[in-house]
């Protein structure tokens, strides 16, 4: 094993080269692990600006800042920005680091893929927000890019937009690819199956779905590339093709690829909560099946997305049915937790709030998410603020919130320090009540009839605009607690030093390792615990 | 108002919080919390009812979710909040080791989904209810345009286009927003009461979404297929709505407006239409005949220019701009532009069909020859265009008849 | 170790085989689309000819009204109309009916109409033996033609079917010209 290790990683020792050259050479699943990371940090604060820009301009009606097509670029970009820039690398990046730790891997399966999918991404970034430099519009279209408005009538700096696409789309399959192979093989010797953590499966099923669905991006951008070059009509009536047909596609996508935003988070928040209850995860066989089924249903419930589109009566039934049906296995999940905090001995450390947080915040999303599913209801929730509060409230509350509480939770192994506490959790109940403040108004303004992407409004959805940005400016004026609670753990080296072990209640393999985790780990394969002799 | 009604619950919440005892307490809170629950239905923090059967129904299952929800809600977070205090570790100092149950596992699979099925059986019957448009008395084809509506009565052979009318002062913030701002049209369309209306819900360039709330209604217009929905109002009552799906720049400024009048007050409405359609045609067949019989008056550049600058600013400016700087790349700039200061017959046959592939409309049919004769003579003469015409040579009045004859070839 | 190695590598290839049968997927959902909307007779599905089976019965027990749009796409200005606001059929019958078109863009063009039936449960049951929409039709300029429409209403469409909507959306087809003799198939010149 140490010998492959050497082999494989090119430098064999315990000290990396140094300077920027270490950064773009590595093969090393922990900085490839921390690069991935950071570029999501910095995203998040690109995004998360945008979102404030958006946020200002709402703030009354009548122009405040931006004009609308400045606006529609924001928009935009914050969407495409925050899922493919923050959530999936984050998540990825959070892979890279923990996947081998907690499998008892030396690295991962192909350590050279993983530099190279890594450093596909800050080109792809760049292509994308470089456009906001351009004469002419960035991409105005939505991050949904529905087709005519992104073919036909989008702006020219949409080639841009579908190559950087494709740049996101290599680099997640490439990834996936990794994190599949090396939970499949190269797990320590005796960790069966079901003796995985739940991060380990939920990764395991996300990055079986990347590989199922982002090549469906991929053909879907090359077909709007095609369609905007080279004389095809996939999606215009006047050659035969149809605009609805991108829709399809689009959320043939679009669909598994919000499961992957969070299957993994899941993970994250079971181990967080046996930790922190002191308690095995209750149900864990269930959570496994659970995640499965929650993948399978991702899908057959494509066309929920498209309820006012027009469809046989027959075809919109069967997908509200099925819609209906992911509330069963996300429910399993969530009663699951509650069953092993029930009867622990809890704590409320800053990963701990976050996932409480999650598990609350993340609960009202599936509420929404159960009326949205009722298509007769739809027909009024469809492209409002309704959708706009739902779907912030799974990802920012649900997605976001996860891998907050995976990066406390994990910290500790990474820098070698605990990060403040106080901070902590002035960071979380910060963020938490910002978080309700921006967007639980925004189901009322959504019921009351406010579309969603509108630059101005009219007067009577003022208040609650108002409210939701001032949560905004809180929420994001919050983040630089965290900004700072990181640099304070990682730059300044400040703060206690963590043991191997600075949660109690926690197990599993990666802390089986000295804190910070040292350059290489698990050269020789560890002895493997069953979760029955804990 | 809303901000008032949070605080006098903070208040309440707060006064109730100092009695004596912590359950009584725990219920008072709770029956403060859902106390406003029947007054917020009919404010602005719920969806409207509406003024149709449908949408009166989706109301309803609307509510039935959001009850089924809360009671989940109850018992979900009751559960955890029950657990989390109970057994925090000051109370709680060592941890129980069960991790598993089936029948557990079962109940909390097997209870979910019947109630599932107890809400799918009402939307399935009112999905059903939606999608029969049969038997209606009137139809509307409903198509949408980068930014405005048309609406067409089939049977009446009435055609118009919607406008938004909020003036670029009230969005800009130089003057005082109206009581509709956003929300207010140049022709609303207009519809008889208590009477099923069958909707054809297409679109002329990109996908937009006729939604008005109060209706319960929200189709996407798909360009090339039409879609199919219908309302039946019950009340007398000007009903306001916008475009739900992203259309492009001006997106947020295409709001629908419904009027629905009682049957005998439609009827006067269409025979208006039809006698003013009559009339136009009338005349314009009369001005027809004598624009053959003798050659047409001119008019005054004067005149061209006191018709054309209004119209432009109201037909154009929106994306030229008022100041004819448009919004480059997409609306380019008609100060110095090649085309508004170079040969007249180029310039008239834009303006009559459009430039495909880009956001320039054809406006032959929008617009008279009267109209577009002022705002080309306008838009030739503004700016500075007018200097730059005289030194090229280039006209810069255009004559009704000009655009007449440009319409025969 | 090595045999790790191995194994990584075939699973890697697998998974690899996975990905590009996905993005082919991608392409698949075209045909496959174009497939449904066929069977269901939705979005432009109806714009092949059927062929009325001989025995079909006319249903005199029913009456269908059938009702005609048009619109014309985009910034082309074509005069393009039914010349019938509605007609009623029996189930099983054959009806001819006319579209009016005239080019008034000053230019010759190649224009597309795409046909669109509603509502969707009743789509697949209008069938058209003739249509102008079956090919791209080419105009001259001011050219105006009748363009007449053969359909008939099957008569397996379920009971509560008493309205129809059948429109035609008039593309510009420039760009997507087809190599085809018929340009001017199925229309009466004016």
């Amino acid at each position: 094993m140490s010998e492959v290790a050497v082999s494989t990683h090119g430098v064999g020792h315990n000290n990396p080269p140094k300077g920027l050259l270490r950064w773009i050479t590595t093969t090393n699943h922990k900085d490839i692990g921390t690069l991935y990371l950071v570029l999501s940090l910095i995203m998040f604060f690109v995004a998360g600006t945008m979102a404030l820009v958006i946020r200002t301009e709402l703030f009354e009606p009548g122009k405040v800042l931006v004009d609308p097509e400045f606006f529609n670029q924001m928009t935009t970009l914050h969407g495409l920005i925050m899922v493919f820039g923050v959530i999936m690398p984050a998540l990825a990046g959070l892979a890279n680091w923990m996947v081998p730790l907690m499998i008892g891997a030396p690295d991962m399966a192909f350590p050279r893929l993983n530099n190279w999918s890594f450093w596909i991404l800050p080109f792809a970034f760049t292509l994308l927000i470089s456009t906001l430099f351009m004469t002419g519009p960035a991409p105005d279209f939505g991050w949904t890019f529905y087709a005519p408005l992104s073919t036909t009538y989008g702006p020219k700096s949409t080639d841009y937009f579908i190559l950087s696409i494709h740049l996101m789309g290599i680099s997640s399959i490439l990834a996936s690819l990794n994190i599949v192979v090396t939970i499949f093989n190269m797990r320590a010797p005796g960790m069966k199956w079901f003796e995985m953590p739940i991060f380990i499966w939920g990764w395991l099923v996300t990055g079986f779905l990347l590989l199922a669905v982002m090549p469906v991006l991929a053909g879907c951008v090359t077909m709007m590339l095609m369609d905007r070059h080279f004389h095809t009509s996939f999606f215009n009536a006047a050659g035969g093709g149809d605009p609805v047909l991108f829709q399809h596609i689009f959320w043939f996508f679009g669909h598994p690829e919000v499961y992957i935003l969070i299957l993994p988070g899941f993970g994250i928040i079971s181990a967080v909560i046996q930790t922190f209850s002191r308690k095995r995860l209750f149900g864990y066989h269930a959570m496994v099946y659970a995640t499965v089924v929650i993948a399978i249903l991702a899908f057959a419930v494509w066309m929920h997305h498209m309820f006012v589109t027009g469809a046989p009566l027959g075809a919109q039934l069967f997908f509200m049915y099925t819609t209906m049906l992911v509330a069963v296995p996300t429910g399993i999940k969530v009663f699951n937790w509650i069953a092993t905090l029930y009867k622990g001995s809890i704590t409320f450390e800053t990963p701990m709030l976050f996932a409480l947080g999650f598990l609350i915040l993340f609960t009202i999303g599936g509420f929404s998410g159960l009326m949205l599913s009722i298509a007769p209801s739809d027909y009024q929730y469809r492209d409002s603020y309704f959708v706009v509060a739902h779907f912030h409230y799974v990802l920012v509350s649900g997605s976001l919130f996860t891998l907050f509480a995976g990066i406390y939770y994990w910290l500790p192994k990474w820098t070698g320090r605990m990060y403040n506490e106080t901070l902590g959790q002035l960071h979380f109940w910060l963020t938490a009540i910002s978080m309700n403040l921006t967007f639980f108004p925004m189901h009322f303004l959504g019921l009351a009839g406010m579309p969603r992407r509108i630059p101005d409004y009219a007067l009577q959805f003022t208040d609650f605009n108002q409210i939701a940005s001032i949560g905004a400016f809180i929420f994001g004026f919050s983040q630089l607690i965290f900004l700072y609670i990181l640099f304070r753990a990682c730059i300044l080296r400040r703060g206690e030093q963590a043991p191997a072990k600075p949660w109690d209640g926690a197990h599993g393999l990666e802390w089986s390792v000295p804190s910070p985790a040292p350059y290489h780990t698990f050269d020789t394969p560890p002895k493997v615990v069953p979760a029955e002799a804990h | 108002m809303i901000y008032a009604l949070i605080l006098t619950q903070l208040a309440f919440i707060l006064r109730l919080t100092f009695m004596q005892s912590w359950w009584r307490n725990a219920i008072a809170v709770l029956v403060t919390l859902l106390l406003p629950l029947p007054a917020v239905a009919a404010s602005i923090w719920n969806m409207p009812k509406g003024v149709t059967p449908i949408s009166h129904q989706i109301y309803d299952i609307h509510m039935i979710t959001f009850y089924v929800c809360c009671a989940i809600g109850v018992v979900v977070f009751g559960a955890l909040f029950y657990s989390i205090i109970r057994y925090r570790r000051s109370k709680s100092p060592t941890a129980a080791n069960f991790h598993e149950h089936l029948w557990v596992e079962i109940a909390w699979t097997v209870i979910p989904v019947l109630i599932l099925i107890a809400l799918a059986i009402p939307a399935t019957l009112l999905l059903k209810q939606i999608h029969n448009t049969q038997a209606s008395s009137l139809q509307i084809k409903i198509t949408g345009y980068q930014w405005k509506w048309k609406y067409e009565y089939l049977d009446e052979g009435i055609s118009f286009f919607s406008n938004l009318t909020t003036p670029k002062d009230q969005i800009e913030g130089a003057a005082a927003k109206g009581e509709h701002y956003l929300l207010e049209v140049d022709n609303e369309m207009v519809v008889p009461t208590k009477q099923k209306i069958k909707l054809l819900v297409t679109s002329n360039d990109v996908i937009h979404d006729w939604w008005v709330p109060e209706l319960g209604v929200k189709q996407d217009g798909i360009p090339g297929y039409i879609n199919e929905n219908w309302v039946y109002i019950d009340e007398p009552g000007t009903y306001r709505g916008q475009c739900g799906e992203l259309c492009g720049v001006y997106h947020g400024f295409m709001p629908v407006v419904v009027k629905a009048v009682p049957q005998a007050e439609f009827n006067q409405w269409v025979a208006a239409h039809q006698t003013v359609k009559q009339q136009k045609a009338a005349a314009k067949a009369k001005a027809k005949q004598e624009a053959a019989d003798k050659p047409p008056e001119k008019m005054t550049k004067a005149a061209l220019l006191a018709i054309g600058k209004p119209k432009y600013q109201a037909t154009c400016g929106m994306c030229h701009q008022a100041n004819g700087q448009g919004l480059p790349p997409t609306f380019p700039a008609l100060k110095g532009s090649p085309v508004a200061t170079g040969p007249v017959g180029k310039n008239i046959d834009i303006l009559l069909h459009g430039v495909s592939g880009t956001a320039m409309q054809a406006f032959g049919e929008q617009l008279d020859d009267e109209t577009l004769a002022s705002i080309i003579t306008y838009v030739r003469d503004a700016w500075g265009n007018g200097e730059v015409n005289q030194k090229a040579g280039h006209a810069i009045e255009v004559q009704p008849s000009e655009i007449a004859n440009a319409r025969k070839e | 170790m090595s045999e790790t190695k191995a194994s990584n590598k075939r699973l890697v290839i697998k998974l690899t085989v996975g990905v590009v049968l996905m993005f082919g997927f991608a392409y698949m959902l075209v045909p496959l689309y174009t497939l449904v909307c066929k069977q269901t007779g939705i979005n432009g599905g109806g714009n092949t000819a059927a062929v009325a089976p001989k025995d079909m019965a006319i249903d005199y027990s029913r009456t269908i009204k059938v009702d005609f749009a048009s619109t014309v796409h985009g910034n082309m200005t074509f005069d393009f109309r039914p010349l019938n606001k509605h007609v009623e059929v029996h189930p099983g019958e054959t009806k001819l009916i006319y579209y009016y078109a005239q080019n008034t863009t000053g230019h010759p063009l190649t224009v597309q109409a795409i046909p669109s039936i509603t509502p969707d449960d009743a789509a697949r049951f209008l069938k058209k033996t003739e249509c102008f929409c079956f090919t791209q039709q080419y105009f001259f300029k001011g050219e105006k033609a009748d363009m007449p429409v053969y359909f008939y209403v099957d008569p397996k469409v379920p009971k509560d079917i008493e309205e129809i909507t059948l429109s035609y959306t008039l593309f510009d087809a420039t760009g997507f010209e087809k190599s085809e003799e018929h340009f001017t198939k199925g229309r009466i010149e004016l």
